[in-house]
């Protein structure tokens, strides 16, 4: 229960001696706020990382095809083959809770040689025939017409969408780009959408050097058919791609007459262990985080316990003055445990508002300055802010226990002897 | 007359390394209500260690103590600060004020351990404040104050909780004799509304102008009479 009482008497302890006050603040306000900085450095870390990866379906597995290594029925090892359309459907099929499977053509990209022209403008760019579906599993924003439709898919229509990369080489500043044409390896298509990637830079910039065709018309076009270069499968929601990849696998390598064993015929990438696998490094450096946070943070508690001590000591004669004229034991105790907590949180508040500036200020520097690598946007949730707040209670009244049983330990009687 | 303090055959002894020093060695007394008593004997005579065991701010190792007719045994810390907020008010030699708060914050403080509310806290404390002169003083810090001056609230701070016995230990010890007299008028003053008061004193003026004395020697009781009471206003500008 609030007691203006008792709290008057907490600052009136508190403010008689300012500087030594202060100076047992410090020890905490460092502490959190080296816990603060350290686990919203941490966070910067994660969000600029896990930026890179911008809103992909991260539960999603990527199958290619590479040369099979071993015989098999009556084929010779060193072969190559290609996915065709007709394994989406055996996939679906045979292998539940799948939610998306999107075949893939490409050709070009980044460092080939220049592959698309525009007048007199020219450059190499990643063109992959899509289908619609893609679009779920990268989300990209279309800030101008729209993406691959079914439609496109069904009259093999030659339109093609473009990153802004793409419009920033091909086209001037200002100038129409919808319903304008590039010639993709000689054959013309016409642009119907540009997009923007979210991913936010590092590969982000390559990622907004492409061009997305509809599958049908690539086929059509570069003469590939019903062949499948790529699949992007994504696996629904509960259900990790990881724990179906063998399945995929397994339905791949039968189609295709791959022996069971040939480890390196269907080339993959699982996103998903990927993803959990950086999930993992991030709790771990959030827990180193926490780790040297509390570390330090002890190090202002346990200095606070010691000047809380020297303060009892200090007081002894008052607490005998207090005890004689009847102020019980478990309210001196209270007196200090809460002269301790508030000091804590006080000072642990101070940490974390100086925190929150410091937050803000990079913050601040970053957006004037530009993005840096793997670096973006360090905060610190209010769960993290509620965690400091739960751990400098905590703090208070370990930091206060000791000289709060120190003081009622002592016999009135030689509290009040003493000099 | 109710009897407030009731000893039987008290003792207390206190280990020294090895040695036990023996202090007292089976006291026996009374003290009726409204009596002012005061408690002589040279240094060591035991006189300060009675009046902490009828304090509760110490314990005898055998006997009985009955204060206000209730036997006090075997109480625990939080008990022993409840009966002496209740039943005792203390004046010591050197004031024992809390240096930090005021003259009016210093004698609320026992209402405050009794759950007083605030403005009756102060109400009270000024009543008393007022009685023991220091009306004007109220607000000024221990530091502000003359030696009188801080004795006269520590009576005050004795009085507010309306205690059923007082016990001052060498109230006048740290002061003057013209200010030893305006402190021993207050405490007759006291007294003749009904208090009972314990001094232990070592100043024979003192304790002449209280009713009863007892000597202490070596740990027991060597004389206990009844005086003829100075009046301390008779010293007293």
């Amino acid at each position: 229960m609030f007691s203006r009482d008792r709290w008057n008497e907490i600052l009136e302890v508190l403010t008689t001696n300012w500087f030594r006050t202060v100076l047992t603040a410090f020890g905490v306000f460092w502490g959190i706020l080296i816990l603060i900085l350290l686990l919203s450095a941490g966070k910067g870390m994660e969000n600029g990382i896990k930026g890179e990866w911008g809103d992909i379906a991260t539960n999603s597995l990527w199958v290619w095809t590479r040369n099979t290594t071993l015989p098999h029925k009556g084929l010779p090892k060193g072969r190559s083959f290609e996915y065709k359309l007709q394994d989406v459907q055996s996939l679906k099929d045979k292998v539940p809770n799948l939610r998306i499977i999107s075949p893939r053509n490409s050709l070009g990209g980044y460092r080939g040689a220049n592959n698309v022209i525009r007048g007199l403008r020219t450059g190499a760019f990643g063109v992959y025939g899509d289908f619609p579906s893609f679009i779920d599993q990268e989300p990209m924003d279309i800030i101008n017409g729209r993406f691959i439709n079914q439609s496109d898919i069904n009259d093999k229509r030659k339109v093609a969408i473009i990153g802004e990369g793409v419009k920033k080489s091909l086209y001037d500043i200002g100038q129409e780009v919808l319903g304008t044409y590039i010639k993709i390896q000689g054959v013309n298509f016409m642009v119907v959408g540009i997009y923007r990637k979210k991913n936010l830079d590092g590969d982000g910039e390559e990622a907004q050097n492409q061009i997305f065709i509809p599958f049908t018309s690539f086929g059509q076009a570069f003469n590939t058919g019903d062949d499948v270069g790529s699949m992007m499968i994504t696996a629904i929601d509960g259900v990790s791609i990881t724990s179906l990849k063998d399945r995929i696998i397994k339905v791949l390598k039968e189609k295709h007459k791959i022996h069971p064993d040939d480890r390196r015929a269907i080339g993959n990438f699982d996103m998903y262990e990927e993803f959990s696998r950086i999930e993992r490094f991030f709790v771990a450096l959030n827990i180193m985080g926490y780790f040297i946070g509390i570390l330090v943070l002890l190090s202002g508690i346990i200095g606070v316990s010691n000047i809380m001590l020297i303060v009892i000591k200090e007081r002894t004669k008052e607490i005998g003055i207090r005890r004689a004229l009847g102020e019980d034991p478990w309210s001196i105790r209270k007196q200090i445990l809460l002269e301790s907590v508030f000091l804590t949180i006080i000072s642990g508040m101070m940490g974390i508002i100086i925190g929150a500036f410091a937050i803000y200020g990079i913050n601040a520097l970053l957006d004037a300055n530009g993005p840096v690598d793997m670096f973006v946007n360090p905060t610190v949730s209010l769960g993290v802010v509620t965690i400091a707040l739960v751990i400098l209670i905590i703090s208070g009244l370990l930091a206060g226990f000791i000289p709060a049983q120190s003081a009622i330990r002592i016999k009135p009687i030689d509290a009040l002897r003493t000099e | 007359m109710a009897t407030m303090i009731e000893i039987k055959d008290l003792h207390k002894s206190y280990q020294m390394g090895k040695n036990s020093l023996h202090v007292l060695k089976g006291i026996d007394f009374s003290a009726e209500e409204g009596e002012l008593v005061a408690i002589m004997g040279s240094s060591g005579s035991g006189k300060s260690t009675l009046l902490n065991i009828l304090g509760l701010l110490d314990v005898a190792d055998s006997g009985e103590y009955l204060l206000d007719g209730k036997l006090i045994k075997n109480l625990n810390e939080t008990k022993a600060a409840k009966y002496r907020n209740k039943f005792l008010g203390f004046i010591f030699q050197s004031f024992n004020l809390i240096n930090y708060k005021s003259a009016l914050e210093n004698v609320t403080l026992p209402l405050y351990y009794q759950g007083v509310n605030r403005k009756e806290r102060q109400r009270k404390a000024m009543k008393y404040l007022e009685m023991v002169g220091l009306k004007e003083w109220s607000h000024h810090l221990p530091n502000e104050l003359s030696g009188g001056q801080k004795q006269r609230v520590a009576i005050a701070r004795a009085m507010v909780g309306e205690p059923k016995v007082i016990l001052a230990d060498e109230l006048t010890g740290a002061l003057d004799s013209t200010t030893s007299y305006e402190v021993m008028d207050v405490i007759q003053k006291i007294n003749d509304q009904g208090n009972t008061i314990l001094v232990v004193t070592h100043e024979n003026d003192i304790a002449h102008m209280c009713k009863r004395i007892i000597y202490l020697k070596d740990g027991v009781i060597e004389e206990d009479k009844k005086i003829k009471q100075v009046r301390a206003s008779e010293y007293v500008q």
